[in-house]
């Protein structure tokens, strides 16, 4: 192997043949992959996001959720997803054409979030939730996002409609509230928006789960 | 040594610049003095970036059991500070070192002096710009979100001319080599030179500058992170092997034959492995399953290199209680054939059904990227840095602590965490126990990965002191007279080797 040429061309080759088997031909096959209608009702699955939820998806993607969260749900009878209530169908590549980030995640340090709005809809849960998750979830280690939240001076007018409603040993001094911030309400719509459980050819719900 | 030095069968087996009637002292020296300036800066700034991911290391294990830690500070929070520290010890440590080691070895094996030092100085500068702007951008909230990637855009294209800079000198002192016995390890560094940037090309255009549409971006995500390990760091790593190995022990290698074939081999399959990070996902099956069969192909490249470097060093452990540097390469030697064994058996449906989503991945990613690689760069080091500096390391006892303080903390990282990441798979699949208890149940193993990365830390810092004592005394106010070392003979030098 003294020959640099034959070398210089293997390595290009070697390389050349994964470009081409796992970069090219997954595109091919999956890029421009479209929406589903259904045929009885014209229901079009996925829909994109409203602005709002969004934004949200910036402030997940920015504040490394990912590192924790994964967004995928794997087949009934390998691993327990289905079983854990993470999903009542397994994730298909459909599911991820209008995330601009695509967030599978490697880890599950905290749950699977896949269909999280359709788990926990409630926006005081989130709120309290993401405010500190010792409130909702004793002995979670996901680290509290306070600093997505004010703690403001109660104003004339009563409390805010937003204000979180915290127990008493997590409550604020008298007289103070805490609001979530804009990027805390954005960050709440995007989780709100997670849900994933339509049928789609590729892979349908069990009709004796759906009942 | 002479005689048998002059047949050919015995010249492939050894480094360049070993034979003795082309390997005049003064050339090896000159060579030497030459990569002072360039091989210095990368080795000082990739230093510093070890201590910087070391602090981000300790800071994100601790919050992975304490999340109140600075918990106020959105800047430090959880989902920041481990990216920031992948960033660093992996793109700051591990490639400018590599960097530094690679163009040595070129130099050394092409027996051509260093040509264009400024290229290499211009190129460190803006790696270390590109890579600060990174960082900070990952603490401020920029990162991409993609793992192995995270460093923004407007950071990469930075980095991305610094890396051009040293393949185009790579290639040319390739081009220029007046030895023209190729030795295995340059097969291994050219290789390297010419995959990084066909890596990071595609990444950074596809997940970019123009995203590609879906689950596409887990694919290529995927394809060049597992790739940036087997396709640019384990090259590396190998190649560094294959020369320290016979430069220390004064063998050649064992067999060519094997050499050849772990090479080819891990070149035909590494390059398809990446998608077994994607084992269960939405993409279609087939993409995964031709990842779980190239993944257990490895395991020819895997046994060959072992044979070989394991029938190299037969006779001659020994020696490595004289040498730091055989001690941290066989360390990194052996840890490479535990990575790769592990990684193999991770990629099967079976076995990632339990072991993917946990803890023992990241185990198992520190035993790639630290047991094996990081030792061998270290051992590298202790190689390189006395010949370029023309100073002896000032201290066999801080050689001692870095050496115990990585591989006992390394030890007492990936075994627990390797195991506690089991006993979390298992716990995940089985939907009666409430995922809170599962969190309750790693909280030991997290615990036991913070007091190991005290440890390690420990050591780095040792190695810091070491690094930095001996500037001192090249540069400082009281320089010591120059200790002998015959640069590049072959004599065993008590510390430098």
């Amino acid at each position: 192997m003294n020959y640099g040429p034959l070398l210089f061309l293997g390595i290009l080759l070697t390389l050349a043949s994964s470009w081409f088997g796992l970069v090219l031909m997954p595109n091919k096959q999956l890029g421009n992959l479209d929406v589903h209608t259904d045929t009885n009702t014209l229901a079009v699955y996925p829909q994109a996001r409203n602005g709002e939820a969004q934004q949200g998806e910036e402030h997940y993607r920015s504040l490394g959720c990912i590192y924790c969260h994964s967004q995928q749900v794997r087949t009934e009878g390998y691993g327990s997803d289905i079983a854990r209530g993470w999903g009542r169908r397994r994730s298909v590549s459909r599911d991820y054409i209008y995330n601009k980030t695509v967030m599978l995640g490697t880890m599950r340090t905290g749950p699977d979030l896949t269909n999280i709005g359709e788990r926990q809809p409630d926006y005081g849960w989130q709120y309290k939730h993401l405010y500190n998750p010792q409130i909702t979830s004793a002995g979670s280690v996901m680290p509290p996002y306070a600093f997505l939240f004010e703690t403001v001076k109660i104003g004339a007018h009563g409390p805010n409609t937003n204000a979180l409603v915290l127990p008493p040993e997590f409550s604020v001094e008298k007289g103070y509230e805490v609001v979530p911030s804009i990027k805390a309400r954005q960050l709440v719509e995007y989780l709100r928006s997670l849900k994933s459980s339509v049928d789609v050819p590729e892979a349908e719900i069990k009709k004796e789960e759906a009942k | 040594m002479s005689a048998s030095v002059k047949s050919p069968a015995v010249r492939a087996l050894l480094p360049g610049d070993v034979s003795p009637e082309t390997s005049a002292p003064t050339l090896t020296a000159d060579i030497d003095a030459s990569c002072r300036a360039p091989v210095l800066f990368f080795f000082v700034s990739g230093l510093a970036w070890l201590l910087i991911g070391t602090i981000f290391a300790l800071i994100s294990a601790y919050k992975m059991h304490s999340p109140d830690f600075l918990g106020n500070c959105e800047w430090l929070t959880f989902g920041r500070v481990r990216p920031a520290h992948l960033t660093t010890v992996v793109y700051g440590f591990a490639m400018e070192t590599s960097i530094a080691v690679l163009i040595w070895l070129m130099c050394r094996l092409c027996r051509t002096p260093l040509i264009a030092p400024g290229i290499i100085t211009i190129a460190n500068f803006f790696w270390n710009l590109g890579l600060t702007v990174g960082v900070v951008g990952i603490l401020a909230g920029d990162s991409t979100g993609i793992e192995w990637l995270e460093m923004p855009k407007y950071s990469t294209p930075i980095l991305f001319i610094s890396y051009a800079l040293i393949a185009v000198w790579a290639i040319i002192t390739f081009r220029l080599r007046a030895e023209k016995h190729l030795y295995v390890s340059q097969w291994y560094l050219l290789a390297a030179v010419l995959w990084f940037p066909w890596l990071y090309g595609t990444a950074q255009v596809m997940l970019l500058l123009s995203p590609v549409r879906g689950v596409v971006q887990a694919g290529v995500n995927w394809w060049f992170a597992h790739n940036v390990l087997g396709l640019w760091f384990t090259p590396v790593g190998l190649a560094a092997i294959y020369y320290f190995i016979p430069k220390v022990i004064g063998r050649p290698i064992h067999s060519y034959y094997l050499s050849v074939l772990g090479f080819w081999t891990l070149a035909l399959f590494y390059n398809w492995n990446g998608f077994h990070h994607l084992v269960g996902g939405p993409l279609p099956a087939w993409m995964i399953t031709v990842s779980i069969v190239a993944s257990i192909m490895m395991l020819i490249p895997v046994t060959a290199v072992a044979i070989n470097h394991h029938f190299t060093m037969v006779g001659h452990f020994g020696k490595m209680r004289y040498s730091p540097t055989l001690r941290f390469i066989v360390f990194g030697a052996m840890s490479y054939t535990v990575a790769s064994v592990q990684g193999s058996l991770s990629a099967l449906r079976s076995v990632s059904e339990v072991t993917h989503f946990t803890h023992h991945t990241i185990a198992h990613a520190h035993v790639g990227m630290y047991a094996f690689f990081t030792m061998v760069m270290f051992g590298s080091m202790y190689y390189i840095l006395p010949r370029v500096t023309q100073r002896e390391w000032p201290s066999a006892r801080l050689i001692s602590l870095h050496f115990w303080g990585s591989a006992l903390g390394i030890i007492l990282y990936v075994v627990p965490l390797s195991y506690g990441g089991i006993l979390q798979g298992q716990a995940l699949n089985d939907a009666s126990i409430p995922f809170l208890k599962v969190v309750a149940l790693t909280l030991p193993y997290l615990k036991i990965r913070t007091f190991a990365g005290v440890i390690l830390a420990l050591g780095h810092v040792a190695f810091a002191v070491n690094i930095v004592w001996m500037l001192v005394r090249v540069f400082g106010p009281y320089r010591k007279p120059l200790q002998m070392i015959i640069s590049g003979s072959e004599q065993p030098a008590a510390v430098g080797k």
